[in-house]
């Protein structure tokens, strides 16, 4: 048996008390936590009371480096990562210059390897076309080449369905997924609202739903023609989340994700008296309606919707404090999405197994992804978690630059103590 | 009477009680409005500033004068000569204002929810003179008042906000403090004017004018922008002034006292026909003089709400 370099005792793990050996990076065996242990030389780790869970993976981040330092860069996406559970962060290309040259690939990666060498893994998202622009392809082959994990044209759709099915073809060549941001390119863009009654009394130019759904459809038809793999970013509402289930059943080779302000947070959040025109909760997708919020749970808990992922988008605050009309798109997600998802499945309303599926194996098995799932062999990839712990979402509890988030204010539960990764604790 | 609000932004802030002082208050600027010298010390040493990022006459020159005849020192910041222009941000010009320590800021913002972002931050009474397409109070309360005074009571009488619906703050403010006051509402506008939600509202929603028009005791008309032609939303001013321009065969359908009135600055010929703005049940002009009095008695009872029995 590989010499054992670190044990971690007592730690609970699904309601059990377990020690988890660790050689090399790798699960070697974990067991039913014992009176005593001969740790030998092994690197002891007293988790008693913490609960323990495999690191998540968040295939939807927004790094903002290059260009758009000040609102985040890799040094400090990265750490909100480490402290928020995340092993495995896969960041969009819309920086700047936008991700659509090795180059910039190299940056983001030596970014990471410099600051946080140990992890958490960085996995840049290449453009899908040059600049975004949705008129000529990206360099897949020598983006792929650098490192890049997937290809999205990210926020910005690509009108031309000719182009995105040539566009979906190209990537499979060098066996990437397509990410793709559904969004109507004429409907409502970018409004950051809902169309209905909150918009209509609010007098906000918004975003009907379907304005999304029709994009699901093509993507799910295309899948379906070119027998292609895609993965379709944050969905937000009902009517995706049937025309998602309708293909899987076809064999379509479609996944989805959903994003945890989806699951908690509706539009009538902008016309409560506090919050009303609140900018941080201006998002694309927008907050839809309650119908739509227990549609992304009931797609989670039965597998429609695969994987949970933040779409974390930080602004600076002088971005957001101000008109609506006028903010940016975007909340921030990579500290707050643990508590906030962990409490939906102590409320009952997420279960287990959609929580762990969603956070660690299908964005892992999607994106092809180091996964610890505990067994030997396994990445040692896991975070010691006080489930009792209680926090403020205040800016200065947030790891992340982006303090832009409608939970400001508000009380959440649970928070990671530490966090190993390979077998290293990273914080 | 104590006035318990600090900030204008929407009727749906008032009660009805509270309409109705703020009708009574401008009933006594009215008689006032008679008398050869019309000012008042009233509000003599108050400040109030009126900061309109989007452009108006009318509304501005009303608050202006109300201010006035109050003897309030009002000052304007226009978007022309703000640093607006100069890309300074909403909150920094809200700051610098603030720091000028005015009793009350009037503020008219091409973006829904600005006021709301100044009442938010700042200290000083905040009025909303109309943001976006969400609110326009002052408008709403000077219609209604224009109303009270032709009629007394509002309540059962039907009334008819034809036009732009979509993109007006005037018809939002004025659906909610008309349903407030018991007059029954009804729309009028092509589907592409209307908001997605308005089947949520306390309205009854028609896309002919003609059914519209029956029997109704006045009609609101709304100022058509003319770039809605380019927007997609309409074919062109022809066929729109053809459809629900308001014109005197409207007029023959509805009530025999029918109130024609309009928020200015009217498009002749394109919403309303010519003749039907001069006429004798036209209340256009009504509205602008309600206006300066209803804004008197905003600006009064918003400005003088801290200690004075």
């Amino acid at each position: 048996m590989a010499k054992i370099d670190l044990i971690v005792r007592r730690a609970k793990l699904d309601g059990k008390e377990v020690d988890i050996f660790v050689s090399k990076g790798k699960i070697v065996e974990v067991k039913k936590s014992a009176e005593t242990i001969d740790a030998g030389d092994a690197k002891v780790e007293e988790a008693f009371g913490l609960t323990v869970m495999a690191s998540m993976t968040d295939v939807h981040v927004h790094l903002r480096e290059p260009g758009f330092e000040y609102k985040e860069d890799v040094e400090s996406g990265l750490r909100a990562a480490a402290w928020g559970g995340f092993s495995n962060i896969l960041c969009m290309a819309n920086t700047k210059p936008v991700n659509d040259d090795d180059s910039v690939t190299k940056l983001m990666l030596e970014q990471a390897r410099k600051f946080w060498p140990k992890g958490p893994r960085l996995f840049p998202i290449g453009a899908l076309t040059k600049g975004l622009k949705g008129e000529e392809l990206a360099p897949m082959a020598e983006l792929a080449e650098a490192g890049c994990a997937a290809f999205s044209n990210d926020g910005v759709p690509v009108k031309s369905t000719e182009l995105f099915r040539r566009a979906m073809e190209y990537a499979s060549d060098w066996d990437k997924v397509v990410i793709d941001h559904c969004e109507d390119p004429y409907m409502g863009v970018a409004a950051g609202v809902n169309e209905g009654v909150v918009s209509s009394r609010l007098g906000l130019p918004a975003q009907p739903d379907m304005a999304e759904a029709l994009q699901v459809a093509r993507d799910v038809l295309l899948a379906e023609y070119l027998e292609l793999p895609i993965h379709l970013a944050h969905i937000s509402c009902r009517k995706s989340l049937d025309l998602i289930r309708f293909a899987k059943e076809r064999g379509v080779k479609v996944t989805a994700e959903t994003a945890p302000h989806y699951l908690v947070l509706t539009e009538d959040y902008l016309e409560n008296e506090a919050t009303e025109y609140d900018t941080n909760a201006k998002v694309n997708p927008p907050l839809r309606t309650l119908d739509d919020q227990n549609a992304m749970l009931e797609g989670l808990n039965d597998g429609t919707i695969d994987c949970l992922a933040t779409d974390h988008a930080p602004h600076a605050a002088h971005e957001k404090e101000t008109e609506f009309d006028v903010a940016p798109c975007g909340i921030t997600g990579l500290d707050t999405a643990l508590s906030v998802t962990w409490q939906l499945v102590k409320d009952g309303k997420l279960k287990k197994e959609a929580f762990t599926r969603a956070w660690t194996t299908a964005p892992c098995e999607i994106f092809k992804l180091p996964v610890n799932t505990f067994q030997p062999g396994d990445p040692a990839d896991f975070f010691l978690f006080d489930e009792a712990e209680e926090w403020t979402v205040e800016p200065q509890a947030l790891h992340s630059k982006g303090k832009n988030t409608p939970l400001l204010g508000t009380t959440l539960k649970g928070r990671v103590k530490t966090h190993f990764i390979q077998g290293k604790k990273i914080v | 009477m104590k006035w318990l609000h600090k900030d204008l932004l929407d009727v749906s802030q008032l009660s009805k009680s509270e309409v109705m002082s703020i009708f009574e208050t401008a009933g006594r600027f009215q008689e006032l409005q008679e008398r050869p010298v019309k000012k008042v010390p009233t509000l003599k040493g108050r400040s109030v500033i009126l900061f309109f990022a989007e452009p108006s006459t009318r509304t501005k020159t009303s608050f202006d004068v109300a201010g006035k005849r109050l003897s309030a020192d009002t000052f304007s910041l226009a978007k022309s000569s703000s640093s607006l222009t100069k890309g300074e941000t909403l909150k920094d010009t809200a700051l610098t204002l603030q720091a000028m320590a005015p009793d009350a800021i009037v503020i008219r913002h091409w973006c829904s929810g600005a006021a709301r972002f100044l009442a938010n931050r700042l200290d000083c009474a905040i009025i909303n003179a109309g943001d976006g397409r969400h609110a326009h109070p002052t408008q709403a309360l000077l219609d209604s008042f224009t109303l009270h005074q032709e009629w007394g009571d509002l309540a059962g009488k039907t009334i008819l906000i034809l036009g732009d619906i979509a993109h007006s703050r005037v018809a939002r403010s004025n659906v909610i403090l008309l349903n407030k006051l018991g007059a029954k509402v009804r729309l009028c506008a092509p589907r592409t004017l209307l908001p997605h939600g308005v089947k949520h509202w306390p309205v009854k929603v028609y896309s002919d004018l003609n059914e519209a028009s029956k029997g109704v005791d006045a009609v609101m008309c709304l100022r058509l922008q003319l770039e809605r032609q380019k927007d997609g939303l309409l074919p062109d001013l022809r066929e729109y002034s053809r459809t629900f321009g308001l014109g005197q065969r409207h007029i023959d359908l509805a009530n025999p006292d029918v109130k024609i009135m309009h928020p200015g600055p009217m498009n002749r010929g394109v919403e309303i026909a010519s003749d039907l703005a001069d006429c004798a049940d036209s209340l256009v002009l009504d509205q602008v003089s309600s206006g300066v009095v209803t804004r008197m008695a905003l600006l009064f009872l918003y400005m003088t709400r801290k200690g004075e029995e």
